[in-house]
């Protein structure tokens, strides 16, 4: 389902969050810019925005004081595929990796700069107007193409296993969107349960090491620790 | 008293009657009505019921003021206390003002003149000292004429017991004798109030001279009325009095008991108001002068001298050569009136159990000497038989005292007259110069058996208290090796068990109660036994046998009592009946019962001591920690809130770059806080080993990845170089926590090492561990601090002083031990800090090649 457009063509942005400094934050930042901004302070008045103002993108913080952050996005994703991206404070990978299983898109960790939260935001709003997702990925050296199969390197050819590329395919597809371990090996593997989730590592490991320039600093898979993984 | 009360109540004040009988007196009924009247306490004594003041209920009651009626009154055996003015006493120390009613004839230091008046000796007395705390005395006085007719008319009250006692009581000159002494006492006391309001408004007046006198006080019963003489005298003259015991190694016989009337003597003149004091010397006379010129005594009291004449010529009376050694001191002599039975008090005789053995022994003795002089007598002058006898003369003193003794020595002269004086076999005496030999050896044996006798006692004397020494000296000792209560307690038992022969038990306060924490074998305290105890101990007073209050109990409680607070109570059961009264015992027990409070005492205080140590340390850390995170919180917020002011104010007026500038800064000190926000709540998840790992099989590579990540801001331009071989195993971790680890390690690196140099991460294996290492070029650790790298607020000492909090290494410490790993420092060699992490390696943890 494609986002509807409002009159003004702004991007509407949806802020969920109980915290008056966070919301007064977000709202210097982000009205100033290419959006247009809503604000809910509780999970109920958040539904509600929802329903009302059909917004494109909308930022959720977890810690809501009458319903789950997680309940929330369930509810929301009965009835809409709308980006949701997850305000969090660290030490809470558990939560993330929940939310992220329940239909969230992304997560951010307070506290986050402007530019990270500005990024993500039009990442998520790229993804979200896209019908197709495109066949060529480009970034920096690597270029993949899922047309025809193809994974260059500075315009070296890669060989990758067959495992490895559904890896990056999965990833490529969702660029910029972090993937949990959960949601890539049901994808690549089908497990539903973690039992070897050793498996992944491996395999990222080896990908690492065929395709980025140093493998001890990824450039384009990037470890979110205790999380998944994320192809920028 | 009555009216007073009636008048207080009006005025809106608590009051009850405590113990009033009115005797059927209808006036007194008058006065009563509308009182109340609390319930009084029967005691049954050889099957009559006494009525006696009910002491717990007028405590429970607590009114402002209780009216108790005739103060000397004694109490019926089986009360609490001996003494009505003891009951009273214990009425005061709660709290309860009390009116009470005494007779002039009642007061202690008046007793005697009172019998010297009246004839009748008063047995019923209060002393003084309860007299003189009164808040106010009203001298009922009226005179003798109109007493006499109140008598006549029935409404004094008289027992029909005492009827003509106090026929002879009432006669016109006691009277009138009696009022004036109570005019005369009442007197005295409105004098007293006086001076002391002189003293207090500083009102300059005839002040008293400052006499201070002092009086002896012997075994003899006339100590007694001496004493009170000289207490009068010192009332008189508003001076200060002092009783002295002088021992003397001459002793005298009946030792035992003169020190008990020595003791008894002691404690009236204290309950007087003396100072007493015991001295001990070779000679009296010198005694006396040392202790006066010492104490600045002007007047020494003395009584007159009562033994007949001919004793003089061997020993001039002390008070005569008092008088001629006294200079500049004054003599008082007083007199007073022979009194037959009055002073021997129930002193329990120590009976001789070998006495008639002693008798036949000496016999048999002078037997024997006479056996073996008729053995000799054909080689011996009757003369030198003399010798024999003697010599059983001088056994009977050694070995059985100084009466047999003596009979030996008469039975000797008889002897040796019968069977060797000529005439033999008859009492006749020939030559009358054996009459002399007669006599010499009658002397003679007199005078040794009384010296051995003396020495004998003496040594007894000795000895016992050398025990009492040797049994003080041993609990001292083992008070001192104590170290907790139990042993103190187990020491106190063990030491009074041997000493006295007995039985303890010994009682501490648990919450309300005293509870029993050490007892002899087969010692049980019944319920009234407990309640003494409990008394004991809330009133801080001895109490049971032989003391006077609650005497009927068996065992004797003595509250263990420091000079700050009373901590529990001994009982003592002796196994010798007679030795309750013994003052050596009771003096030995004291003296244990304040050793063994005063070692619980230490021991309480070096415990808390000791929780007032922890206490302070443990504040000292926390003021520390406090103001350490205070400093640390605010650093980077000082410079975060400087910047924003700064651009605030000044925003329009600085360039571009010096707005990036000062941006740049505040970003960087903002995540600084951050970052030990972070750090500090991770320390106290550790702290609270709240820390959960979610473990993984991970890889070494990743780690280093994130971690570099995470810090690639920070470091900037600053080369990092990495060696990991490729066939690392993967390795359970929780990468979370791990990347934490290897950020703080790194940000340290940083922070230590010059802005241009390598760090250099590698990892290598062995069988068991991986090792992840992090080198810098740095200044490195001073050896002896290699260790303390670790610990939480250690900064590495830099010159130019350290930044950051100093916990950064400490959460490594605690992440990585709690992946059963180990951290470590050492210092390169060229210079520079490795810090080295050694994980478990996972059994499984081989590589798995997926296809």
């Amino acid at each position: 389902m494609t986002a509807e457009k409002t009159t003004d063509n702004l991007p509407r942005i949806l802020v969920v969050d109980d915290e008056l400094a966070i919301r007064r934050f977000l709202h210097m930042v982000l009205s100033s810019e290419e959006f247009s901004l809503y604000e809910a302070e509780n999970g109920h008045a958040g539904l509600a925005a929802a329903a009302a103002f059909r917004p494109d993108v909308i930022l959720l913080d977890l810690g809501l004081p009458d319903l789950d952050g997680i309940e929330v996005i369930k509810r929301i994703r009965e009835w809409s595929p709308v980006p949701i991206i997850v305000l969090s404070v660290r030490e809470h990978e558990n939560d993330k990796v929940s939310a992220l299983d329940a239909g969230a898109d992304d997560y951010l960790t307070k506290p986050f700069g402007v530019g990270e939260l500005l990024a993500r935001i039009r990442a998520a709003l790229r993804r979200s107007l896209l019908e197709i997702p495109e066949p060529l990925f480009i970034s920096n050296d690597l270029q993949v193409d899922l047309g025809s199969r193809r994974v260059t390197v500075n315009e070296f050819d890669i060989s990758l296993t067959p495992t490895e590329y559904d890896i990056l395919r999965f990833l490529v597809t969702h660029a910029g969107k972090v993937l949990t371990h959960g949601q890539i090996l049901k994808q690549v593997w089908g497990m539903t349960n973690l039992e070897q989730p050793h498996v992944l590592r491996v395999n990222i490991s080896n990908l690492r090491r065929k395709i980025e320039s140093d493998p001890s600093r990824p450039q384009h898979i990037i470890t979110e620790p205790g999380v998944g993984y994320r192809l920028r | 008293m009555l009216e007073a009360a009636r008048l207080r109540k009006k005025d809106g004040r608590d009051v009850v009657v405590g113990y009033v009988e009115s005797h059927g007196r209808s006036e007194t009924d008058a006065l009563l009505d509308g009182l109340e009247l609390l319930s009084r306490k029967e005691v049954n004594y050889l099957g009559v019921a006494l009525p006696e003041i009910d002491l717990d209920a007028i405590l429970s009651r607590k009114p402002q003021i209780v009216l108790v009626d005739e103060l000397a009154h004694s109490n019926a055996p089986g009360s609490r206390h001996e003494k009505r003015w003891q009951d009273v006493e214990e009425i005061l120390e709660a709290g309860i003002d009390v009116y009470t009613t005494v007779n002039i004839q009642h007061f202690e230091s008046l007793n005697d003149v009172v019998t010297q008046i009246t004839g009748i000796i008063v047995r019923e007395t209060v002393p003084d000292r309860l007299l003189d705390l009164a808040f106010e005395i009203k001298l009922i006085d009226i005179p003798p004429e109109d007493l006499l007719q109140r008598l006549n008319e029935g409404k004094v009250y008289i027992p029909d017991q005492a009827a003509k006692a106090i026929e002879k009581f009432f006669r016109p000159g006691n009277l009138m004798a009696l009022r004036e002494l109570s005019l005369r006492r009442t007197a005295a006391r409105v004098d007293d109030q006086m001076r002391a309001y002189m003293e207090t408004q500083s009102i300059a007046g005839p002040w008293p001279t400052a006499e201070r006198l002092m009086v002896c006080v012997s075994g003899s019963p006339y100590s007694e009325k001496l004493i009170r003489a000289t207490c009068r005298l010192a009332e008189e003259l508003k001076a200060q009095w002092f009783t002295v015991y002088i021992e003397t190694p001459v002793g005298g016989r009946h030792m035992r008991e003169n020190r008990e009337r020595i003791w008894q003597n002691l404690r009236l003149a204290e309950g007087l108001g003396a100072q007493v004091a015991s001295v001990t010397a070779t000679d009296v006379t010198d005694a006396v002068m040392e202790y006066a010129s010492r104490h600045n005594i002007t007047k020494i009291v003395m009584g007159k001298p009562k033994k007949p004449r001919w004793r003089e010529i061997f020993q001039p009376p002390v008070v005569d050569r008092i008088i001629r050694r006294s200079g500049a001191v004054d003599v008082v002599i007083v007199n007073f009136e022979q009194e037959k039975n009055a002073a021997a008090s129930n002193v329990p005789k120590r009976r001789s159990p070998f006495e008639a053995r002693g008798y036949a022994a000496s016999l048999l003795l002078v037997a024997a000497a006479t056996v073996l002089c008729e053995l000799l007598r054909p080689f011996l002058e009757a003369t030198n038989m003399v010798m024999f006898y003697l010599l059983a003369v001088v056994i009977a003193s050694v070995r059985l005292g100084r009466k047999p003794a003596i009979a030996s020595a008469f039975m000797g002269v008889l002897a040796f007259d019968f069977f060797f004086v000529p005439p033999r076999m008859t009492f006749v005496v020939a030559d009358t110069q054996y009459l002399m030999t007669f006599l010499g050896l009658f002397v003679v044996g007199v005078v040794i058996s009384t010296l051995v006798a003396r020495a004998r006692e003496r040594a007894e004397v000795m000895r016992d208290r050398e025990v009492q020494t040797a049994s003080l000296y041993y609990l001292s000792r083992d008070l001192a090796a104590s170290a907790n209560i139990d042993a103190v307690l187990k020491a106190v038992l063990r030491n009074v068990e041997e000493a006295l022969n007995a039985q303890v038990v010994i009682m501490l306060p648990e919450g309300e109660r005293l509870d029993i924490l050490a007892t002899s074998d087969g010692l049980t305290l019944d319920m009234k036994e407990q309640a003494v105890a409990d008394w004991a101990f809330r009133n801080s007073h001895p109490a049971g046998r032989a003391t006077d209050t609650l005497v009927s109990a068996d065992l004797i409680y003595l509250p263990l009592q420091t000079p700050s607070s009373v901590l529990g109570v001994m009982g003592v059961k002796l196994e010798n009946q007679h030795a309750y009264h013994s003052r050596e015992n009771r003096r030995l027990l004291d003296a244990f019962a304040t050793q063994a409070a005063m070692a619980m005492e230490r021991i309480r205080f070096s415990r808390q001591a000791e929780h007032a140590q922890i206490l302070q340390a443990r504040e000292n850390l926390e003021r520390a920690l406090l103001n350490s995170i205070s400093h640390d919180l605010r650093t980077p917020l000082v410079s975060v809130t400087g910047v924003l002011y700064s651009l605030k104010e000044e925003g329009t007026h600085l360039s571009d770059r010096a707005r990036r500038e000062l941006l740049d800064s505040a970003c960087s000190e903002a995540e600084r806080l951050n970052r030990f926000v972070g750090n500090l709540l991770d320390m106290t998840r550790i702290e609270a080993g709240a820390i959960r790992l979610n473990v993984e099989l991970c890889d070494i590579q990743d780690l280093v990845g994130c971690a570099l990540a995470v810090v690639e801001q920070r470091i900037g331009s600053r080369p990092v170089e990495i060696q990991l071989p490729d066939d690392l195993p993967l390795v359970f971790m929780d990468l979370v926590l791990m990347t934490q680890v290897l950020v703080n390690i790194l940000d340290n690196a940083h922070k230590y090492a010059p802005a241009e140099s390598t760090i250099e991460v590698s990892a290598t294996t062995d069988n068991d561990w991986l090792s992840l290492e992090v080198a810098d070029r740095g200044t490195g650790v001073p050896e002896h601090d290699l260790k303390r790298v670790f610990d939480k607020f250690y900064r590495i000492p830099i010159p130019e002083g350290a930044d950051g909090t100093g916990l950064g290494l400490s959460i490594c410490k605690g992440i990585v031990e709690a992946h059963g790993g180990r951290i470590s420092a050492e210092n390169r060699t060229g210079g520079g800090l490795r810090i080295v992490i050694a994980l478990p390696i996972a059994k499984t943890g081989e590589l798995n090649h997926d296809s």
